[in-house]
């Protein structure tokens, strides 16, 4: 396994007055694509926030490239690059996708080669280009959503379920620009719900339960232990052959 | 009127001249209230006259536009309400007041650049006065209550209350005569030639007032609409966190709108200053009026609609105030309360309202 | 006992003692303190007691901010007023102005509530403000109505007036302020003291409309204080915490606030009445000025928003301070040299300026205001005593 690039130790964070991390413990290596999986409510969308500074951290360490990040402002956290899609996608709909697209790439200006890759990999934005971002289907969204995460060169990529909601067709279409970013060797940690695509692109694999780490190991391991897979998951045996 | 406008939902497309008309109110109601005053006071009295107040009601409505539209903006982005902005605009009114009388040699001659001497550093004296306040103003008091309506009202109410008595403080308690630089005074003739107004004196101030106000509402869209800082504001009225996570500091932000807006609204304060030729601690008080009536009908955070706002109050007001002075403000609010009832966001609301 | 406060007594033993103290001095004030100053600012005292919790009932119970409270205070003193210009002094008068008065006010605050609660709370604070404006300029500039900038003298009917004399005997008064004074300052001479604190008071008609007021004013504040306590109160506090729970919960959240805002305007509109009656001059300074409507909002939040004894706390140290405070920098205005800095901060005229520094103090650190803090300290000591 190679070094991690974000580590988190013994990490509890507060959302309002409750309690619902209780000591996060995770590795993500460098240049591999990590699945953070588990049920609803196993508090791994309040990890994603954590890492991101948008939560009372009460406890624990946060590392990224060995620096410590636990306690900074979200801003601070973004310049040492690491890019956020929450789960709601945060698109600014009554702006257009190209204004979205520009202020998501902090050192002011988008570089043309880039930004043609973009494109190329989420054709949609560009017909859309001078619209409202509010205009766009949920699919498009999600491009947009992840468009504005990559514009930059990234450290790190942490998306929240993109998946949730879209039609399969769509859900391809993000697998294979996935793998894209899989090839240029992006660290990206995904949060998701939908296994099949989890163990289509994942590398490596944390499974979250009741604010902690319970399992983590290559998504090869988890993929052929249907065992492992009941217990950790409640998925059904069989159910997503 | 409002249930009309409900029903109607026709496709665009070939329609008649009626269905035009309720779409045109429907989706460009500030041009639609605009027109109706207009013609209306058209009908009620002569057209020379009907130019002379319609050019001083935009002259007016300039100079609350660049009152009011700090207190949209920071409202718009903020979600702050800030019921000192009026303190600010006395503040500017006395800053700038201070410069004139200071350099009144220079604004007594006759020459246009010798009073530019003087005007300049008071207008800039004035946006450097009233943006610092909004700096100490925006950490001191306004910071530790973001999020909180009530706190909110409370204690900008308390710091306008200060402000204006430190005015009162520094330049005394009295009334203070402000200049007026000389090339500022007086008329100008519209040539004979032309139809109607042909002959009508307009004064010069009045003119400039609308020229500025217009440039600096031209500044101010091209600002929100082409350039980065306007994006980012835009994107901040629609969400903060979100702006945070695409790596920009916010706080920082609301802190530069913050002071543009209170520098803006000291501006607009040395302006009526000089269009009044005298000044109070307390003006800040009667202006916030029309100021709130702006943002009301215009829609709480809409540049555009601040406009639009101020263009009506300066011509109501105006309108009115020839018909029957004594309802001048009466009609103000009016005007408000009416537009509250048809559209209760306001003409060109901000969708996150 | 129980019933009177509705269960909701004032919890603290200090405040208890000042309310008390407040209470004595209101109700026995025309016979402890000499003067005609010290009596119209007792009867000061009843009229904003009664605007200022019927304030509080917007203000504390429902985070409503209304600007038009002066305004309905003004409809009910302009009522009197105007209506004893046009038919004289007699009670018809004073009736048809009282009616007037007070459909005028359910008119107008029914129509705001409607009008601007539906939109979002914070366009309250805003419309109201315009409104009230609006109102007060119509009152300066419709002069053959309502005098103007000049104000009206009202014609009360003349067992309210000073020439009203129903007894021929005069009723001794004591001094108690003054006693105390010369008591401290010169203990060996006390009997002196005693002597000379003796006065004589000559009731009049003044002292029957005084005890209108006090009465009416007593009457209202538990009236207040039975309706914040009751179901219906319960209900303003549950919107206050989180109108949409409470909508989600099936309450018509804009029926209750609009309720709460005309309940509050026909209070403060019978304050007004009560204060044409008393001042028995109205202009608009005295009734509709903006700043008055700031002293009101300063009043409840200094006393202690959403506790009602908070009004009367309020109220009280307020009308002292302005009163007093003027004196008092006065004198520290004549120790330091004149035409200095500091000379023009402690400037009598100034003092406005100190208020508005402890109001922000106040909402800042002290967020419930006297009241507040008075229970919380002796919330902790009988904790600490346990």
């Amino acid at each position: 396994m190679s070094e991690a690039l974000l580590s988190l130790t013994r990490v509890c964070a507060d959302i309002d007055q409750y309690h619902i991390l209780h000591g996060v413990d995770l590795a993500v290596p460098k240049g591999e694509l990590t699945m953070l999986l588990g049920r609803n409510g196993a508090g791994k969308s309040t990890t994603l926030r954590t890492i991101m500074g948008l939560t009372t951290v009460t406890g624990g360490d946060i590392r990224f490239q060995g620096q410590p990040i636990t306690g900074q402002s979200t801003p601070r956290i973004v310049r040492r690059g690491i890019a956020f899609v929450p789960e709601n996608m945060g698109i600014f709909s009554l702006l257009t996708v190209r204004e979205n697209m520009v202020l998501a790439a902090i050192g002011g200006t988008m570089d043309p080669a880039r930004l043609e890759w973009i494109v190329d990999l989420f054709p949609p934005l560009k017909r859309f280009w001078d619209k409202p971002a509010g205009n766009l289907s949920g699919g498009q969204k999600q491009m947009l959503a992840i468009a504005r995460a990559i514009i930059e060169p990234r450290e790190l990529l942490l998306i929240d379920e993109p998946t949730k909601g879209l039609a399969p067709a769509i859900i391809d279409d993000l697998a294979d620009a996935f793998e894209q970013l899989k090839r240029q060797q992006v660290t990206i940690l995904l949060v998701e719900q939908n296994f099949n695509f989890s163990r289509r692109l994942g590398q490596s694999a944390a499974v979250m339960n009741d604010g902690r780490v319970v399992w983590s190991g290559s998504m090869t391991e988890l993929a052929q232990d249907d065992n492992l897979q009941h217990q950790l998951l409640g998925l059904g045996m069989g159910e997503h052959q | 009127m409002a249930a009309d406008d409900a029903r109607i939902d026709e496709p665009t497309g070939r329609a008649g001249p009626i269905a035009r008309f309720h779409a045109f109110r429907r989706d460009k109601p500030h041009i639609f209230v605009l027109l109706t005053m207009m013609l209306a006071a058209l009908a009620m009295m002569e057209p020379r006259i009907w130019v002379v107040l319609t050019i001083s009601g935009l002259a007016m409505g300039a100079m609350v536009f660049l009152m009011a539209s700090g207190m949209t903006l920071t409202f718009g982005l903020m979600n702050v309400l800030n019921l000192a902005h009026g303190a600010f605009i006395s503040l500017g009114a006395f800053a700038g007041a201070s410069v004139l009388l200071w350099l009144s040699t220079q604004a007594n001659q006759p020459s246009l650049w010798t009073n530019l001497i003087a005007i300049l550093p008071a207008f800039c004296f004035a946006l450097l006065v009233a943006g610092l306040l909004g700096l100490v103003f925006e950490r001191l008091i306004i910071r530790p209550v973001y999020g909180d309506h009530l706190k909110q009202i409370l204690v900008t109410v308390g710091g306008s209350i200060i402000i204006m008595e430190l005015i009162q403080v520094v330049w005394g308690p009295n009334e203070l005569p402000v200049p007026r630089p000389d090339a500022l005074k007086g008329a100008v003739f519209l040539p004979e030639w032309l139809p109607v107004a042909g002959g009508i004196a307009l004064e010069k101030y009045r003119l400039i007032a609308v020229v500025l106000g217009l440039a600096i509402y031209g500044l101010l869209s091209w600002i929100i609409e082409r350039t980065r800082v306007g994006i980012l504001i835009r994107a901040g009225v629609e969400s903060r966190e979100m702006v945070e996570i695409q790596g920009y500091r916010i706080r920082l932000l609301f802190l530069g709108v913050f002071i543009a807006g209170s520098a803006l609204a000291g501006l607009g304060g040395t302006l009526w200053a000089m269009y009044r030729e005298i000044i109070t601690a307390h003006m800040g008080d009667e202006l916030m009026i029309s100021v709130i009536v702006v943002i009301i009908l215009g829609g709480l955070g809409s540049i555009k609609g601040c406009f639009y706002g101020s263009v009506l109050v300066g011509l109501i007001n105006l309108y009115v105030g020839y018909l029957e002075p004594r309802l001048a403000a009466v009609a103000t609010v009016a005007l408000m309360v009416a537009v509250l009832m048809w559209r209760p966001q306001g003409l060109i609301p901000v969708i996150k309202l | 006992m129980n019933r009177l406060f509705s269960g909701d007594y004032p919890r603290s033993r200090l405040l208890s003692a000042a309310l008390l103290l407040i209470f004595l001095a209101l109700a026995l004030g025309p016979f402890l303190f000499d003067g005609i100053r010290t009596f119209s600012m007792l009867g000061m005292m009843c009229v904003f007691i009664i605007v200022v919790a019927s304030y509080d009932l917007m203000l504390g119970y429902t985070h409503i901010v209304s600007f038009a409270h002066t305004m309905f205070f003004g409809i009910g003193a302009y009522g009197i007023a105007i209506a004893s210009d046009h038919y004289g002094s007699g009670y018809g008068a004073l009736f048809a102005g009282i009616v007037g008065a007070l459909l005028a006010s359910v008119l107008l605050s029914l129509l705001l509530g409607l009008l601007s609660l539906r939109v979002k709370a914070i366009f309250f604070a805003l419309v109201t403000l315009a409104v009230a404006f609006a109102f007060l300029s119509l009152v300066t500039q419709l002069y053959n109505v309502t005098g103007g900038e000049d104000g009206l003298a009202v014609r009360s009917p003349r067992e309210l007036g000073p020439a009203f004399r129903p007894f021929d005997f005069q009723v001794p008064g004591f001094n108690i302020f003054g006693f105390l004074v010369a008591a401290v300052s010169s203990p060996g001479e006390i009997g002196q003291a005693f002597q000379e604190a003796l006065f004589s008071v000559r009731l009049s008609g003044r002292h029957l409309t005084y005890y209108i007021t006090f009465v009416t004013m007593v009457a209202i504040f538990f009236f207040l204080l039975r309706m914040v306590n009751s179901p219906f109160g319960r209900v303003l506090q549950a919107i206050r915490e989180n109108e949409f729970r409470a909508q989600a919960l099936g309450y018509r959240t804009v029926l209750y606030r609009t309720a709460v805002v005309v309940v509050s305007a026909l209070l403060a509109t019978v304050a007004g009445i009560l204060f044409a009656l008393l001042n028995r001059y109205v202009n608009p300074e005295n009734t509709l000025n903006f700043e008055l409507m700031i002293f009101i909002l300063l009043m409840c939040v200094i006393g202690g928003m959403g506790t009602l004894y908070g009004a009367v706390i309020g109220t009280v140290l307020f009308l002292l301070a302005q009163n007093y405070l003027q004196d008092l920098l006065k004198q520290l205005d004549a120790l330091v040299p004149a035409d200095t800095l500091i000379a023009e901060l402690i400037n009598p005229d100034r003092w406005l300026l100190w208020f508005g520094l402890l109001f922000i103090l106040s909402v800042y650190f002290f967020p419930s205001g006297i009241v507040g803090q008075l229970r919380i300290w002796s919330a902790k000591r009988s904790s600490g005593q346990d």
